[in-house]
């Protein structure tokens, strides 16, 4: 079996997609579009100083999205066959004959397609055997488990890497591909410490193998994590100052861009729905998509529908500006697609401060490492999750809290209380914050 | 009629040349060197969903997925590779990336494989090609009238009737050679509601193991949208949710997803073979109340969460898992029963052929006790009566779990009075568990929509228990 991915498959991708488009008129389809994708990788862990897991991944797919007049139908299969191939056709042909016309569907005209492709350098091969792979495992998980004897236990170390294209047509002269990586490096470790037993984790995640954190970082990080969650209190309830983390303060960004994007407004699913031109941030913030960042995680030179993306401001001095269009959504609001078809691309909110700098600023309150459930309700905003981290008493982590629920409102989070943005962010995702300050939300403890 | 077994050689191995024959010597090349197990799972899947959206059914799709799985287990070591093409090249393609998590090339020879004889819990039908396409986007429009007669202020109705098909197939080296036919369907429903200006939501579910003829009826229909509009109606009105510390009756049913997260995940064979969960090591030790028992059975007909057998070709069983307070066992998959040196429990299921098995639930519920629920809110001075809930989650390590209420009331000296928003709850398994101090007389399971995810992989579960009332929960409010 191959493990290295041949890049050929990009054209291969291409001649199906193509061929199908050709065949779709035949089949009864009036328009087409098609998305096909191919990928191979290797996942590994290593437990306990020994190799516990090797796996393989080679995906394919292909999915036809077929037109009849303005009815359509969606058909999809992982059989890349002639005799699949043309099946799935069919039943896309079949179920776009009983849908109902939906005039918002429509394909990007040849006008609109995007023209010249840039060089985003989102493909880089780590030339990786699983011997290496296993190896390199092994040593991430022992940077970690050697750093304290509290370290009791360990769900291994991984390494994985991924490389695939993907291919997207239309019957209105679209063809393009793209092809990608992704690579990593994690780790969870267990520790113990008398009746408290505790799990925490690290990772690294990038496109190009050189921009991957050392084998060591990921196994200290996570000893580093693990340990400070051990003997953990419940805080009292109160409603007090919060601070979440860059990994959970982006999380907090990407509901914020669900919030003011199409699907969410069009079904009036949304507390920000009606916004236009109003503040839902603080006067200081703004918001700018960079989609052609070179070998960024959210790069891509076109959107889902096939458009050219563009640098372009969501939030203004707060202000939103801007939602977050595919050409559907906008059909559907009676708007211009903005260009976001599958979301947004590398969108960074980065203030000035370091870590500690909040920490000190907050005096006292909770670090909210880890979030846990949905608890995201973005009808109406309402935002209550469980939660783990740090007491803060006088500007310094006091002990590790557990248990506890944070509860307030999107809208009023976001707009009112939102004090400070560090300069912690992690460039390494396609939506990301540095850690955020909250002036108030309500902690529920004991 | 033939066998599942039959039907699924046909459908799966015979396109790719090959026959069940042929599966001994192919399972058998992976019993090299250290290899002490290894297995090829076979499975083709289909899926066909319409949605319905603004009164029309707009968007529907068809999703067709085949392929094999290989897997060599060599200790505690794991080697997988699968293709989504069917033939004996591709298979041997993958077993070599199987075979090399060790070092040993020496064959074995080739494995004699018994039939498993699989039980009935489920007809083996494909539901997809039962009901014309029409008759199904005729039925969400009924539904959609239906709910927005009900009610001026319901501004909004999205249903969806989702259709699923699975063949599977599994051979392994300890002799298994067993299939399994599973269909799945679901009908949901989720409208919005608005009034002053105030938008909320409510939603409601219902499927199983079975045909369209026994979902598609007036009367699930109507149960769903008088659900889903009751909910948004009543979240409408709802006030700010108390936060802190509070004793909190859970109605039966659904809000069995309780036990899904404080206990459920922790008694996982993989999670206690590794010593990574709360619970390991604590079999014959008291970890929740007296009283409580909980099970996971994955025999009982027609549920979602039921199997004929698992993923490794293992009739599904039921479990007792905590027997009147005491924990009294785990669930396995076939690895992990074998490095604890027990016996597997049928629990052993996967995603797809494209993912590795996991000791994963199947329908877990508490049995019923014999207090009334009027009597567990009679008994409390101010707390919260949480009727429906969203999804759950927990850190299996500290025993941290939350599950988020999507329906609640206050409890006022003993009488249900407003609604309140939507909160979490978070708790620690064990204490949340030696907290119950009534259980209900009204043991339900979930009316069939309970999606689990563990490691990346989802998988359908049912979850059930009586009305509970626990004495103290933690209420993620802002009041």
């Amino acid at each position: 079996m191959a493990t290295e991915f041949n890049p050929q498959r990009e054209k291969v991708a291409q001649s199906i997609t193509f061929d199908v488009l050709e065949q779709s008129k035949a089949a009864g389809a009036d328009a087409c579009e098609v998305g096909a994708s191919a990928s191979l990788g290797l996942e590994v862990t290593a437990r306990l100083g020994q190799p516990e897991k090797l796996e393989m991944t080679r995906d394919q797919s292909i999915s036809v999205t077929a037109f009849v007049g303005q009815s359509r139908g969606t058909a999809s299969t992982t059989d890349l066959s002639a005799d699949a191939i043309r099946k799935t056709l069919e039943a896309a042909v079949a179920i776009a004959r009983v849908t109902a016309p939906d005039p918002a569907a429509t394909l990007a005209t040849a006008e609109q397609i995007i023209q010249d492709i840039p060089d985003l350098e989102l493909d880089h091969p780590w030339h990786l055997t699983p011997e290496a792979a296993l190896k390199l495992a092994i040593e991430v998980e022992a940077a970690g488990l050697s750093q304290d004897k509290r370290l009791t236990n360990s769900d291994g170390g991984s390494v994985s890497s991924t490389r695939g294209v993907s291919v997207h047509g239309t019957t209105e002269g679209l063809l393009v591909g793209q092809a990608s990586s992704v690579h990593g490096m994690s780790c969870v470790l267990l520790a113990e410490d008398g009746d408290s037993r505790e799990r925490s984790y690290a990772y690294t995640q990038v496109r190009h193998p050189e921009q991957l954190r050392a084998p060591e970082w990921v196994g200290q990080e996570a000893a580093r994590k693990t340990l400070a969650r051990l003997n953990p209190r419940k805080c009292e309830t109160a409603e007090v100052p919060v601070l979440f983390v860059p990994e959970m303060a982006s999380g907090l960004l990407s509901s914020v861009i669900s919030a003011i994007s199409g699907g969410s407004l069009y079904r009036k699913s949304s507390y920000l729905l009606d916004r236009i031109d109003s503040r839902i941030l603080p006067e200081w913030v703004n918001l700018t998509e960079r989609p052609h960042l070179r070998g960024a995680m959210g790069s891509s030179a076109y959107d889902g529908d096939g458009l050219p993306t563009r640098e372009q401001r969501f939030v203004v001095d707060g202000v939103l500006r801007q939602y977050v269009l595919s050409l559907y959504s906008a059909n559907r609001l009676g708007l211009s697609s903005t260009h976001n078809a599958g979301g947004v691309r590398n969108l960074y909110l980065q203030g000035e401060m370091d870590f500690a700098a909040l920490v000190k600023q907050m005096h006292r309150g909770l670090v909210v490492t880890e979030l846990m459930g949905q608890g995201v309700n973005l009808v109406n905003g309402d935002y209550s999750r469980g939660a783990s981290g740090f007491w803060v008493e006088d500007g310094e982590i006091q002990y590790p809290v557990h248990e506890v629920t944070v509860a307030s409102n999107m809208d009023r989070m976001m707009r009112d209380d939102l004090l400070l943005v560090g300069s912690d962010l992690d460039p390494h995702r396609s939506i990301a914050s540095g850690s955020m300050l909250f002036q108030r939300m309500m902690v529920a403890g004991s | 009629m033939s066998t599942p077994l039959q039907t699924i050689s046909d459908t799966l191995l015979a396109p790719g040349g090959l026959a069940l024959d042929d599966l001994g010597t192919l399972v058998g090349e992976l019993a090299v060197g250290e290899v002490d197990f290894a297995d090829l799972f076979f499975e083709r899947a289909e899926a066909e969903s319409f949605s319905l959206e603004d009164g029309e059914v707009k968007e529907a799709s068809f999703h067709c997925d085949a392929g094999v799985g290989v897997r060599a287990c060599a200790g505690d070591r794991q080697g997988f590779a699968y293709s989504s093409e069917i033939s004996a090249q591709r298979i041997r393609e993958a077993a070599q990336v199987a075979v090399a998590i060790q070092d040993g090339r020496a064959p074995r020879g080739g494995i004699n494989l018994d039939r498993v004889s699989t039980p009935r819990l489920y007809a083996a039908v494909n539901p997809i090609p039962e009901r014309a396409s029409q008759a199904k986007i005729a039925y969400l429009l009924e539904l959609d009238a239906h709910a927005r007669a009900r009610d001026p202020r319901v501004i909004q109705v999205q249903a969806s009737l989702t259709i699923s098909y699975r063949e599977v197939l599994v051979a392994a080296t300890d002799g298994t050679l067993a299939a399994d036919v599973r269909p799945l369907v679901r009908l949901s429903v989720s409208v919005l509601a608005e009034q002053n200006g105030r938008r909320e939501r409510g939603s409601a579910g219902l499927g199983g193991r079975y045909d369209l003829a026994r979902l598609m009826t007036k009367a699930h229909a109507d149960t769903l949208v008088q659900e889903a509009v009751d909910q948004a109606l009543i979240n409408l009105d709802a006030v700010d949710c108390p936060a802190g510390e509070m004793p909190v009756v859970l109605a039966s049913g659904w809000p069995g997803v309780l036990l899904h997260e404080a206990v459920g995940h922790g008694l996982e064979g993989d999670f206690n073979r590794k010593g990574s969960s709360f619970y390991s090591g604590k079999i014959g030790q008291q970890v929740a109340a007296r009283g409580v028992t909980v099970v996971d059975d994955g025999t009982i007909a027609d549920r979602r969460g039921s199997l004929n057998i698992d993923d490794e070709g293992r009739p599904s069983q039921r479990n007792v898992l905590i027997q009147d307070g005491i924990l009294v066992g785990y669930m396995q998959d076939k690895l992990n029963a074998r490095l604890m040196g027990v016996e597997p429990t049928g629990n052993g299921r996967r995603q797809s052929y494209a993912h590795l098995p996991m000791p994963r639930m199947t329908n877990t519920f508490m049995e019923a006790g014999e207090v009334p629920q009027a009597e567990m809110i009679r008994s409390v001075k101010k707390g919260i009566f949480a009727v429906n809930f969203g999804g759950g989650q927990v850190d299996i390590t500290s025993g941290q779990f939350v599950f988020a209420a999507s329906e609640a009331y206050l409890i006022e000296n003993g009488q249900v009075t407003a609604p309140v928003k939507g909160a979490t709850l978070i708790g620690h398994g064990p204490e949340v568990m030696s907290a119950i101090s009534m259980i209900g007389d009204d043991l339900a399971l979930d009316s069939g929509i309970g999606v689990c995810g563990k490691d990346g992989q989802s998988l359908p579960v049912g979850v059930g228990q009586p009305s509970l009332k626990v004495d103290r929960l933690t209420v993620g409010g802002t009041a």
